[in-house]
Order: structure tokens, then C-alpha cells, then sequence
């Protein structure tokens, strides 16, 4: 069966280099680890976490070569990529902004953290602020529920929060990202 | 003949004995920090971190941190136990550093707890000693009667309430583990003794043996080994714990998720021996059908026939597979078990491939879950090395592996056969069925796919007996369900009680009732697929039919409650924005469905229904109930059906009198600035985003409605009470 799936051009050995360029070695290690395996296709959504959680987004250049390195067509890549609401194929930034707005954070007041956040970083949902330090986004629940109303900043959970907490919140986020740009420029440090 | 299985496990649990052994944790002061998503946001890393550095700092080698899962209280987390050697168990609640700093120096150093901050405590001191009397919840023994009795010859001794305290757990569950006549069953604490009480001359000798000489009554000595006793020793104290019959929840917040030996040393795997050395997966089935287990992922099919069927098939490549999916807006019950008792879960899914005789199990864990994901990839990984999975498992003969898929945000794949194709690696739209996955499921072969708290209560139902289980339950189901309690309650968290429990004990005597004072208005239960249970029918029993009958469902155990000031038009609205947003598309009457009702319910809620959309609301939710390919559509309109048969009038009143009962409705309010009691303190301006107010200081302000957007921010501030919303 393996024969028939590697269907191959004449110069597919250079188009495979091109496309191993775009995909860092963990998810070019995992690729070719199932490439024999028995389901392999089964893999993809797999796959697409890695790209994502390496890049941040799914770009349409990660999603052609995730396509062509496992051998699955390339529609197929954008149809999963597209159907799943984790995916996310604009780039976002630095932290993202998860507001929960499942049943118990909805009942506590979840809409009216939402609508500070949008205030205060003056971008609407989907979007990312201009300093590329904030994306925000929305979810159902992420299984805090006790602690409602709850936003998700990176992997980190807060709450109960309160309108009035908001720009605090967003100030400790903004100093750590500046703290990782003086962190970053001092030579010594990685 | 030696049978390899039970050698295998004897070793191992010698072999654990010894390292628990020398661990010691019995000897030492044990500090429990819980650690699992909700504990994290409250910051119990930080708190463990803190209490690392004081016990450097004190250079004392008896105390040691022990981290554990959740017990399911969230909203007093971080809750930190302080467990000394011969005294009951202390727990704080809501923790933060100089909270540490005080239960360091003054609880731990100097002997004097910290008494202000534990938790659920009122009261200067704390008893040396505890009697935790069973309530006969179940079983209507004369629990109350002893205990009432038990206290009353304390008095008679002179011995005060606060030294030695009496109270009550709803059930342990004891009765009928050995068959003998039902009994009053008293647990002492801190000696962790289970007593077995059947007269007053028992009681007697209770308060002469145990309470004045100090000395355990052996002649009373339950010789039953209650489920959740640990438990109940950890947090018998608590209400809103010794409430519950905890079983799928036994082990959260008592051991350490990441560690195999304390799991074997609270009898994990000896499930599994059993089924292994049997080697009877019949007897298995037959134990989950006395047991009448069913599924707790919200169908409630009998998990006995399910396996039954998956195992009678011709094909023998089988898959079993663990829907860890929770799409439940509002639940987290799932969530909280992988975390907090991963092996647990594995265990029930070997059991469940031995029974129906997979080769390869499945985890289908939603990507929200990081924690829940580690946790699960740890244990299994765990397993693996140590001759639980993979090859020869247990030296039985039996082969079996797993592994995790994760979910990627969507709803639909919660239902089995869009889990099937996600896990393919295809979008997860669901297909018709029959046939089910049981004939034909994951790559076209037999898969039996359960929830995560279906397995949880597998390896308990298999030690204790499908009987024991099926007695705790009602007639038609049998055992305990966990409700994530969220939403306007008092105590939100999660809450096992036994099935046919009343909807009332869980949400007023367990969670303390709706917050801030206000009035119960409904409890949802069922989450986007499920409808509303008004509060006149609180004394409903908690079970699949009746809940279905009041037009709700069970569904895996969200419980939001609701309170007067929530509009049901509005949360209808919620719900069906999450199913026209999950809706997969695939089918007509789920995609447009969905879409058009909640057009007409966001008409409503805007002020613009009209007399007839309460009929085509109707008719629109029973089409798409009867016509639509999956659960997703057929089970989007019942918030709506539910809420229309319930709160009708709140829907005429938005549609005739463009009135919003609950004054939530944004378009249907106003706010006004009562000119009497208003002092002109300007706070209101400045925290109007439009700035729509106007006013000169000390006088009234006043709103300009044209412009007001309606935020509610001048009502929120307003100290003076001198905004109406009307
Ligand atoms: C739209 C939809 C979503 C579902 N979501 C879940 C879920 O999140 N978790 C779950 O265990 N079952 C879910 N189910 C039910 C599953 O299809 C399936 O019945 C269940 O996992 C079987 O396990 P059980 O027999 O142990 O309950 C869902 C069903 C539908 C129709
Ligand atoms: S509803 Fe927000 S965390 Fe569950």
C-alpha cells in the first residue's frame, strides 16, 4: 500500500527538500515516524497541533507541506484545519486573550469582562493589538467554571475577574513582555 | 497452580508497600497542596513553592509537601491540608503567601491552627476527636437516633461539644459490602476507624473505651472497607464533602496523581488483577448489568449491554475508546478526574479492552485539557513501564496499548461517531446510524466508546460488586453521578451523589444555595443539549427519566444554577448561539435550524417579537428535533422547548410588553438617576463610557437616553443606590 501513496514526480526529491524547510525537526521527526504506520493519515490532526503550537497559527505554506510530507491532499489539510475551531490560520500575538464565555461564566458576567478587554486593548475579537503583544480571542469553557468569570492569557487561568481587574491584568502581561524584549537584547542571555 | 496475574500483583504491591513504607508520610507532618487546572489559577503553585522554602528555611526533615488532585471545591481554592501525625486533618482555605507564613509558624511550629481561615469552619477551637455518624441516607437506618443518643451520653460525661464533635456523613456505602445486617456505621477520626453500631450499650462502649480511656473498641470494628473512607478521614469535617457518596471521585484530592504507588496503595489494579486472573470477561458484563451502570456521558445506555454487544461481533480488531471530549459549556467533572486520578480511568479502559477483547484503546481528550493530557500521557507511559500495558499484561497473556488523540474545538466531536472520524484524522461530522460503532466504528471495525466517568466507576463496581452498586442508585440506574455545581451557587464545585438524590440536596444543602441571597429561579441541567428544571421542582429526584420527563436531560452533569436576576429568554438564546456555532453543517434542518431560531429568539430579546413567533419557535425546535442526522441537532431546541414550557410568560412578557422581567435584556431597560437620591458625587460621569451623563456636583445628574448605550457601568458604581434600572 505504501507504494501506491508515495505516487511521485520526477522532482519530488527537491520539492521534499523545499518542504522539510518549513517544518521545524520535532514535526519532521513525528511525520516520518508514522509515515509507515499502520493509519498514518490518522495522524494529521496531530500533526497540525504541532505546526500550531510551534508557529502559533497554520499558515497556508505549513499547511501545503504538512499536505505533501504526509501525503494527504492538500484539501483535506485546509478542510481539517478549517473545521476545528483550535486551528488558528492568522498569525496571533504574543499572548493570546481566551475570554470563556461558556454557560457558568456567561450567568456570572463574562460579557461585560469581554467588553473591558475590547476597551482596553481596542481591538475586537480576532484581532491583535498593534504591538502584536495581545491576540483575543473567545472559548467555551475551559473546566474552570468555579472559578467564573474566567479569561485564559497564554496557559494561564484568571479568575473570578471583574471589569475593574482587567487593566491590571493586562499591565503584569505587558511588563513581562517587556521584561522578555530587555531579556532578549542583553547579549549574554540566550 | 500459582496464577502469574495474582503473583504479579502480589509483587507489586509488596514491592510499593515498602516504598510507601519508607517514605513514611504516616510519621511525618504531611502539608497537601492541591494541584490541577482550577488550583493553579488560584495560584497553589505558588503556595507549594512558598511552603518548599519554609521548610528549607526550618531545616526540618518531618514535613514533607504532598501534592495531590482536586477535591472539587473550587471556589475556595487554593485549599492547602496540614495533616499531623494523631490529629484530624486541617484545611485551609484560599491560601496565599501570608497565609503560608502564618500556617507555617503558627500551625505547624507552634501547634495553634490558624482557626479564622480553615475552611467551612465556624467556631474558636477544634475538637481533638470527631464522631462521623452515617445518616442512613439510604438505607433510613436509625443513624440520627444513635447519634442524637451519642451526644447526649458525652453531655452526661461532662465533655464538651467543641473537644469531641459529633456530626454526620450522608452514607459510606458500608452496608451490604459484607451482606451482614444493616447497621449504623460511625467513623472516628483522627483514628480512622470505622465503627459498627448497633445498640446503646455499643454506644456506651464507644464513650467509655474510645472517647475517655483513649483506646480503640476492637469488639465494634466495622470489618467493612468503605469505598471513600480516606476521603471521608481527609474531609469528613466539611459539609459540603461528608454530603456526598463519593466513588468515581474517591481519589481526587487523596493521591497523587502522578504517582503509581499511591494509587496501588489505595487498592488500585486489584480490579484488574481480578478481571485478569478470571479470565471471564462475561463475568465482567454481568457485573456491570447487576450493577446497572449507565453510560455518564449523557445517552445513559447500560455500559454492560454496550460491551455485551461490541464483544459479540464477528470481527475480532476491536477499538474502546475514552470520549474525554466535555463539550458541556459549563462542566468540568471530566476534566477533574483525568487530573486528578488518571490511573483510575486507564485502569477502567483495560478492563473495558480485556472485556470486550480490544487490542488498542483511544483517548480523545480535548485540546483545552493541557493538564489533563500530561497527566493521562504520564500514567499511561507509567503503565507501560511497568507491565500494566503493552504486551503480557500482568503476565495474563492479554495484549493491550493506548494512546491519546486530542480534540481541537468542536462540539460535534463529542458525539461518538464524529469523535470516530476526528480521530481518523477527518473533519468530525458525525454519520447516520445505524450502524453503530459497536458493528462498525473506528477504520470500520467494532468500537465501544465510553465517558470518562463511565470508566471511573468500573474498577469500583468490580471490587465492591455490581450488587453493592446498584443498591446505592435507583431502580433504574444504579450508583452515584458528578455534577459540576456552577453558575449563582453558593459553593460551586463538583458534587457525586447517589442517582435519585434530590435536585434540592445538591443545590441547597450541598451547594449552599444561590448566592447573594437571591432567589432560585432554575437549574439547567444538560448543558446545550439539555433544558431548565423551574425551582417549584426542586424536590425533583435526580435520575435519567425524570429529568427527561420535566424536559431536561441529564447529560454529563453540568448543573448551572439560576437565579431572579436571569433572563430565560436570554439564556435560551445563549444556548442556541452554541449550537448554531457547533452546528457541523452537514445536515439542513441542524444548520438552518439552529440559525433561524435564533434569529427569532435575538428578536425577541431586542424588543421586536411578535404574537406569532412563540408558534413558529415551536414548530421550528420540533422540526429540528425530528429531522436532523445527529444528537447535535436533535437535542439543540430543548433549551428552547424547555424554557417555553416552563417560563412562557417571561417570553410574552418580552414579545407583548417589550418588558424584560429580569431586567438583563439590554435593549428592553433603561436606567434612570433617581433625582432624590442622588447627591451629585459625579462618580457615574466619569465611568460612563459615552459620557452621556451630565450633572453639576452635588446635584442630580441625569441621562441622556438617546445616547446611553446601556453598559450598566453608573449602576455597577453608583454607591448611593440612586440608579434605577427600569
Ligand atoms: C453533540 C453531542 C456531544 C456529545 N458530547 C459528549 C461529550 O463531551 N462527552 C461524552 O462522554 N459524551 C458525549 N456525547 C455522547 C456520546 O455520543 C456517547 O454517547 C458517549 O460518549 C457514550 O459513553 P457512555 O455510554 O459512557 O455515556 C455527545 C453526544 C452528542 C450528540
Ligand atoms: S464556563 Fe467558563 S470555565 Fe466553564
Amino acid at each position: 500500500m505504501s507504494e501506491c501513496c508515495h505516487c511521485q514526480t520526477d522532482n519530488w526529491e527537491d520539492l521534499e527538500r523545499g518542504y522539510r524547510t518549513m517544518l521545524p525537526e520535532d514535526v519532521l521527526a513525528f511525520i516520518d515516524a508514522n509515515r509507515e504506520k499502520e493509519h498514518s493519515e490518522s495522524m494529521l490532526i496531530a500533526t497540525l497541533h504541532m505546526v500550531q503550537g510551534h508557529f502559533g497559527h497554520l499558515g497556508p505554506g505549513h499547511l501545503e507541506a504538512v499536505a505533501q510530507l504526509m501525503q494527504v491532499p492538500l484539501a483535506k489539510v485546509t478542510g481539517v484545519a478549517t473545521f476545528y475551531h483550535y486551528f488558528r490560520l492568522q498569525p496571533r500575538g504574543k499572548y493570546l486573550i481566551n475570554v470563556c464565555l461558556g454557560t457558568a461564566c456567561y450567568v456570572k458576567g463574562a460579557e461585560k469582562v469581554a467588553q473591558k478587554l475590547t476597551e482596553e486593548l481596542g481591538i475586537r475579537f480576532g484581532e491583535t493589538s498593534k504591538d502584536g503583544i495581545f491576540s483575543l480571542e473567545s472559548t467555551r469553557c475551559v473546566g474552570t467554571c468555579g472559578l467564573a468569570p474566567v479569561v485564559m492569557i497564554g496557559d494561564e487561568v484568571h479568575g473570578p475577574l471583574t471589569p475593574n481587574q482587567v487593566p491590571n491584568l493586562l499591565e503584569t502581561y505587558l511588563a513581562r513582555a517587556a521584561e522578555d524584549l530587555v531579556g532578549a537584547s542583553t547579549p549574554e542571555q540566550k | 497452580m500459582s496464577l502469574p496475574v495474582r503473583d504479579f500483583y502480589r509483587s507489586m504491591a509488596d514491592r510499593v508497600g515498602q516504598t510507601l513504607a519508607e517514605r513514611g508520610l504516616d510519621d511525618k507532618i504531611l502539608i497537601q497542596v492541591g494541584s490541577a487546572t482550577c488550583e493553579h489559577a488560584a495560584g497553589s503553585q505558588t503556595v507549594e513553592e512558598e511552603f518548599a522554602r519554609h521548610i528549607r528555611a526550618s531545616g526540618r526533615k518531618d514535613i514533607v509537601i504532598h501534592r495531590t488532585g482536586c477535591t472539587g471545591r473550587c471556589s475556595r481554592e487554593p485549599i492547602v491540608g496540614i495533616h499531623v501525625p494523631g490529629l484530624i486533618p486541617v484545611k485551609y482555605e484560599r491560601v496565599n503567601r501570608d497565609l503560608v507564613h502564618r500556617i507555617f509558624t503558627e500551625h505547624i511550629q507552634n501547634s495553634t491552627p490558624v482557626v479564622k481561615h480553615i475552611l467551612d469552619h465556624d467556631g474558636e477551637t477544634l475538637p481533638e476527636r470527631e464522631f462521623l455518624f452515617c445518616e442512613g441516607a439510604r438505607c433510613q437506618r436509625s443513624g440520627p437516633s444513635l447519634r442524637d443518643r451519642f451526644s447526649a451520653l458525652l453531655e452526661a460525661r461532662g465533655i464538651e461539644p467543641h473537644r469531641v464533635r459529633v456530626g454526620a456523613a450522608s452514607c459510606f456505602g458500608a452496608c451490604g459490602i459484607s451482606g451482614g445486617e444493616p447497621a449504623t456505621f460511625v467513623l472516628a477520626r483522627p483514628e480512622k476507624v470505622l465503627y459498627r453500631l448497633s445498640s446503646d450499650e455499643d454506644l456506651v462502649a464507644l464513650v467509655e473505651g474510645h472517647v475517655l480511656a483513649g483506646q480503640v473498641v476492637e469488639r465494634l470494628k466495622a470489618k467493612e472497607e468503605p469505598i471513600a473512607l480516606e476521603f471521608l478521614e481527609r474531609y469528613g469535617d466539611v459539609s459540603f464533602f461528608n454530603r456526598q457518596s463519593r466513588i468515581a471521585l474517591r481519589n481526587a484530592g487523596v493521591v497523587d496523581p502522578e504517582s503509581l504507588d499511591e494509587y496501588i496503595g489505595c487498592d488500585g489494579f486489584k480490579a484488574l488483577t481480578d478481571v485478569l486472573a478470571r479470565r471471564d470477561p462475561e463475568w465482567v458484563i454481568n457485573e456491570l448489568t447487576k450493577a446497572r451502570l449507565r453510560g455518564r456521558g449523557g445517552g445513559g445506555f447500560t455500559t454492560g449491554a454496550k460491551w455485551a454487544l461490541a464483544r459479540k461481533q464477528a470481527d475480532t480488531t476491536r477499538f474502546i475508546i475514552c470520549n474525554g471530549d466535555e463539550g458541556d459549556p459549563g462542566a468540568f467533572m471530566d476534566r477533574s478526574m483525568l487530573e486528578s486520578d488518571p490511573f483510575n480511568i486507564v485502569e477502567g479502559m483495560i478492563i473495558g479492552g480485556f472485556s470486550i477483547g480490544a487490542q488498542k484503546g483511544f483517548f480523545y481528550i480535548r485540546a483545552e485539557y493541557p493538564l489533563a493530557i500530561k497527566r493521562i500521557q504520564h500514567a499511561i507511559d507509567v503503565c507501560r513501564a511497568n507491565g500494566l500495558l503493552g504486551q503480557n499484561i500482568m503476565g495474563s497473556g492479554f495484549d493491550f496499548d493506548m494512546e491519546i488523540r486530542l480534540g481541537a474545538g468542536a462540539f460535534v466531536c463529542g458525539e461518538e461517531t464524529a469523535l470516530i472520524r476526528s480521530i481518523e484524522g477527518e473533519r468530525g461530522q458525525p454519520k447516520v446510524r445505524p450502524p453503530y460503532p459497536t458493528d462498525r466504528g473506528l477504520w470500520g471495525h467494532p468500537t465501544c466508546i465510553n465517558n470518562v466517568e463511565t470508566f471511573a466507576n468500573i474498577s469500583a463496581i468490580l471490587r465492591y460488586s455490581g450488587d453493592w452498586y446498584a443498591r446505592i442508585g435507583t431502580e433504574k440506574s444504579g450508583g452515584t453521578k458528578v455534577f459540576a455545581l456552577a453558575g449563582k451557587v453558593k459553593h460551586t464545585g463538583l458534587v457525586e451523589v447517589p442517582l435519585g438524590t434530590t435536585l434540592s440536596r445538591v443545590v441547597n444543602d450541598i451547594g449552599g444555595g444561590v448566592s447573594g441571597g437571591k432567589k432560585l429561579k432554575a437549574i439547567q441541567t444538560g448543558g446545550p443539549a439539555g433544558g431548565f428544571i423551574p425551582a417549584a421542582m426542586q424536590d425533583m429526584e435526580v435520575d435519567f427519566e425524570p429529568l427527561q420527563k420535566a424536559g431536561s436531560i441529564m447529560g454529563s452533569g453540568g448543573m448551572i444554577v439560576l437565579s431572579e436576576d436571569d433572563c430565560m429568554v436570554d439564556i435560551a438564546k445563549f444556548y442556541m448561539a452554541f449550537s448554531q456555532e457547533e452546528s457541523c453543517g452537514k445536515c439542513t434542518p441542524c444548520r438552518e435550524g439552529t440559525t433561524r431560531i435564533l434569529e427569532i429568539l435575538e428578536r425577541i430579546t431586542q424588543g421586536k417579537g411578535e404574537p406569532e413567533d412563540l408558534d413558529k419557535l415551536h414548530r421550528l425546535s420540533r422540526l429540528c428535533q425530528r429531522t436532523s442526522l445527529c444528537g447535535l441537532g436533535r437535542a439543540a431546541p430543548n433549551p428552547v422547548l424547555s424554557s417555553l414550557k416552563h417560563f412562557r410568560e417571561e417570553f410574552l412578557a418580552h414579545i407583548h410588553d417589550k418588558h424584560c422581567p429580569a431586567k438583563k435584556c439590554v435593549a428592553l431597560i433603561r436606567y434612570e438617576i433617581n433625582a432624590e437620591k442622588c447627591i451629585g458625587c459625579t462618580i457615574c460621569a466619569r465611568n460612563c463610557p459615552v459620557e452621556c451623563i451630565t450633572g453639576a456636583r452635588k446635584e442630580a445628574h441625569v441621562i441622556d437616553q438617546e445616547a446611553c448605550v446601556k453598559c450598566g457601568n453608573c449602576f455597577d458604581v453608583c454607591k448611593f443606590a440612586a440608579i434605577d434600572r427600569v
